[in-house]
């Protein structure tokens, strides 16, 4: 076993396990906690993929920002204590269980199904994931895309300063 | 050196995980982060392609995603502040005043 199969395998039995904490712990604040776990087990696994940038940007952007505005909110409304959205067993959840289930074995089979992904052999490219590399595909074939992502932001921002208001008079 | 299938497969994992916290839970924060956890894993693919196949748009789609992600975090969280002022709770099966 190489050093960077050992790496893939660490994190992602810490990815996927930090999943399942976050999905099925009562406290938000216990659940966003596992979530940052989760994206940090994701950026390594990002970086075996030779996915620099993007590791990085994944640890800034969502570790950093969005984690900090979801605990910002959990603790704004003080929901640590809530007792009254105890969960229980009900059979719901053994019905979603199956469904998941059943979703995950028709995917696993698509990827190991003869003549699937098993055939992609990894690009010896490293610099695919280089800041340059991105770089060039974003300013010039995604270059529209890129300019409309600026009148999203700032529509989320107008809409979530609106919908957060007190009284909107 | 690691196939492309294991990554497809944590992928496929991590985002059935996150859609059934989507459908069984019913903390409204709860949900939206399994919902950041479904976004997640698509990037997750994205990245493994775009890796495999040597080439940077499935990079930058991920940026993509990012932003989309950030704008959707701000956007909701704002709706669940905005529905915690006027129910005093984040219940999703209290919150059905869109019911018919």
């Amino acid at each position: 076993m190489t050093l960077e199969e050992i790496i893939f395998y660490i994190f992602a039995l810490g990815g996927v396990v930090s999943a399942i904490l976050v999905v099925t712990r009562r406290n938000p604040i216990i659940a966003a906690i596992y979530l940052i776990v989760n994206f940090f087990c994701l950026a390594a696994v990002y970086l075996t993929l030779h996915a620099q940038f993007i590791a990085i940007i994944q640890i800034l952007v969502y570790a950093g920002a969005i984690m900090v505005l979801f605990v910002f909110v959990i603790m704004l409304l003080n929901l640590g204590d809530e007792r009254s959205l105890r969960d229980g067993f009900s059979w719901k959840k053994v019905v979603a269980g199956g469904l998941g289930f059943g979703v995950l074995m028709e995917l696993i089979y698509i990827f190991i199904m003869p003549g699937g992904a098993k055939t992609i052999e990894m690009a010896r490219a490293t610099e695919v994931g280089t800041v340059k590399a991105i770089a060039q595909v974003l300013f010039t074939q995604l270059l529209f895309p890129f300019e409309v992502t600026s009148l999203l932001l700032t529509a989320a921002i107008v809409g979530a300063i609106v919908l957060a208001k007190k009284n909107l008079n | 050196m690691i196939d492309l299938q294991y990554y497809l497969i944590l992928s496929a994992v991590m985002f059935v995980i996150g859609a059934l916290g989507v459908v069984t839970r019913r903390n409204a924060i709860i949900v939206f982060m399994s919902i950041e956890l479904m976004l997640n894993s698509v990037n997750l693919t994205f990245v493994s392609f775009a890796a495999f196949l040597g080439d940077s748009t499935g990079q930058a789609f991920v940026f993509f995603v990012m932003t989309v992600a950030a704008a959707e975090a701000a956007v909701g969280l704002a709706i669940i502040i905005a529905l915690f002022r006027r129910k005093r709770t984040v219940n999703l099966d209290e919150i059905n005043i869109l019911k018919w």
